[in-house]
């Protein structure tokens, strides 16, 4: 389980950055939010992985899980949730009064990832 | 007495939520509360301020859970002048946003302005780790909106920038809040510094890189090199009072560092003490030199305020990273000075810019500005402090943080580069001053545009200046108790063991 858990961390953050990198705003929103569940992924493992052991409190209960990162996720998936919608509405903003997707505003060939359901690019507004 | 601490975090919020409620009874009602709200806050904070510095810490448990089970808020003398230097700046500006009538550009400003006030304080009150990430939050999410009020191609793209960077940041800094979690078992700030001090060996890896990544995070917020490039754009492209209140935003990052790196990895920290103190220094002598070269480069007046920004945080980066009781007491003072007179030049800017009709802020030859001798003056008031010559606030806190790095063993780098960035500055200043004040063109010719003969609500806006860069004389008249003062405060943070005892048994803070 560590090593599944620890894969799709790495794989998520891979993910993440490289989306976060591409100059158009519709990847990178995707980056932040694909980076977003890494974190949350990561701080959840932080507080040791269980199976099948309660996080509050049972009188038959063997052991159990800790409860603060499960509160901690919580709170991050909360703020997660608001900051990508405003992100994505910003985007959309910069989109229309831009007039591109690009991060910068700027006029660019549209991406070869266009049309292929990845790029804003191909698209007239 | 017992609730005091959480007040400064109740009063802008409640304020935030009374400001929708009354929407449907006009901007000017909106007006008159928040400002009032302010207003009070800033008599709360003084209030507070003043008990702060003849008392101890007062430790505040939520819920009344007691540390490190429950959320605690840490009021000591740190965190005082924060709030207190927040508050100035926060009244300067929204007297600004009213008299110009910027906020009626967009909906909802007031509001914003108190969530951000909210999160501020939030964020200067509290004592544990994760709780510092929410109200990160809560500062940044309003800052967003504020930073894009008014609209417009250039604020939309600069904002999208600062969004994008700022919630890479948010993950790098769950990333960091993660690993401390998993390697030290705690998030509050008193419990890790304990656990810290008792670190098994074979975890010091783990905690010192996750200590180097919340760096990373408030090196992002305070813009230190290599981390800085979202700043001037931002600050330069954003509404005057919005920019004159992000002063204090990138100090809340050089706070953080003060605040968790100096308690976590204090004197007690056994191997990994002061880890973080050589990587500030050093990264604030660079950002120093960058700063020095943008204010340099800038070829628009707000671009120049911007960059000056990012050259006192610099200053403050360095004057951390000396890791000494006379460092961060010279810190403090220029912390101070720098906040005020930067909100101060971002509204004197704007005023000169309004002036200034289509030549804006650009650093061409206009014509003759209307008040020519009072806003001239002003700015050179203004550019001397910012440049540290005598015999305004600048010079002494320049000279207090150079006369701190005469301990350090790298004296002759910090002596050197702070001497030759401020002899840059004076340079791109003194060229920004002749342009924009002593190479007028004749007002008869008639190919210009238009020049403004009246600036609107000169008298009224060139109040909100004054009262910020009233702190330049004032930190000059009354330097000895002031210096007094920050030499206590420090003294008080670097104290870490005292505040580990009064957030462990609020009895020891005293009442």
């Amino acid at each position: 389980m560590e090593l599944l858990i620890a894969l799709s961390i790495g794989v998520l953050v891979a993910c993440g950055v490289y989306l976060v990198l591409r100059a158009s705003t519709f990847p990178v929103v995707m980056g932040l939010t694909l980076l977003s569940y890494a974190t949350n992924l990561f701080l959840f493992a932080m507080g040791r992985l269980a199976i099948g052991v309660p996080a509050i409190v049972r009188p038959d209960a063997a052991g159990y899980a800790d409860p603060l990162p499960q509160a901690l996720v919580l709170t991050a998936i909360v703020i997660a949730f608001g900051m990508t919608a405003f992100a994505i509405v910003l985007a959309l903003k910069a989109r229309g009064e831009t007039g591109s997707d690009h991060v910068d505003g700027k006029d660019v060939p549209p991406s070869p990832l266009a049309g292929e359901g990845l790029g804003m690019g191909g698209k007239s507004s | 007495m017992m609730h005091l601490p959480i007040l400064p975090i109740l009063l802008p919020l409640l304020a935030g939520i009374l400001l929708l409620l009354l929407r449907p009874l006009g901007l000017q009602v909106q007006r008159m509360v928040g400002f009032a709200a302010a207003f009070a806050l800033l008599m709360l904070v003084v209030w507070l301020f003043d008990s702060a510095l003849a008392g101890q810490r007062q430790v505040y448990a939520l819920g009344n859970w007691p540390a490190p089970f429950g959320i605690t808020l840490v009021f000591d003398q740190l965190a005082a002048l924060m709030l207190l230097v927040t508050a100035i700046l926060a009244v300067g500006a929204l007297w600004y946003a009213i008299v110009t009538k910027i906020d009626a550009q967009g909906s909802h400003f007031h509001v914003l302005f108190q969530m951000q006030l909210f999160g501020l304080n939030g964020a200067f009150l509290t004592g544990d780790a994760f709780n510092l990430f929410v109200f990160f939050e809560v500062l940044l999410l309003a800052s967003y909106s504020l930073l894009l009020h008014g609209g417009g191609k250039e604020r939309t793209a600069a904002g999208l920038h600062y969004v994008v960077v700022n919630l890479v940041g948010s993950t790098v800094f769950l990333f960091a809040l993660g690993a401390l979690y998993g390697a030290l078992g705690t998030l509050n700030i008193a419990d890790m510094a304990a656990k810290v001090a008792e670190l098994p060996a074979e975890r010091e890896g783990l905690v010192m890189a996750a200590g180097l990544l919340l760096l990373l995070v408030f090196g992002l917020k305070a813009a230190m090199f290599p981390l800085y490039l979202w700043l001037p754009a931002a600050y330069a492209r954003t509404s005057a009072p919005v920019a004159a209140l992000f002063a204090i935003m990138t100090k809340v990052g050089v706070y953080a560092i003060i605040r968790v790196h100096g308690t976590v990895f204090g004197e007690d920290a056994g191997s990994l003490a002061y880890f973080y103190a050589p990587w500030l220094l050093g990264l604030g002598l660079i950002t120093l030199l960058l700063a020095a070269l943008g204010v340099l480069a800038a070829f628009r007046l707000r671009f120049q305020v911007a960059y000056l920004v990012l050259a006192s945080v610099a200053m403050l980066l360095i004057a951390v990273g000396l890791h000494s009781e006379t460092g961060l007491a010279a810190a403090l003072y220029y912390l101070v000075h720098s906040t005020l007179l930067a909100g101060g030049l971002f509204l004197l800017a704007d005023v000169i810019v309004r002036g200034r009709g289509a030549y804006a802020d650009r650093f061409d030859p206009g014509m003759r500005l209307p008040h020519h001798a009072l806003l001239g003056g002003l700015f050179m008031l203004a550019a001397v402090a910012a440049l540290g010559l005598p015999p305004l606030s600048g010079f002494f806190g320049k000279l207090w943080i150079l006369q701190a790095a005469l301990e350090h063993p790298w004296r002759w780098a910090v002596l050197a580069t702070v001497l030759i960035s401020s002899a840059l500055l004076l340079i791109a200043l003194a060229r920004s001053g002749s342009v924009l004040f002593y190479k007028v063109k004749d007002r008869s010719d008639a190919a210009d545009p238009v020049l403004p003969t009246r600036i609107p609500a000169f008298g009224l806006s060139l109040v909100a200046v004054l009262w910020l860069l009233a702190a330049v004389p004032l930190l000059v008249v009354l330097a000895h108790p002031v210096a007094e003062v920050m030499q206590q405060i420090a003294a008080q943070t670097l104290d870490t063991a005292g505040y580990r005892a009064a957030v462990f048994d609020p009895a020891v803070g005293g009442k």
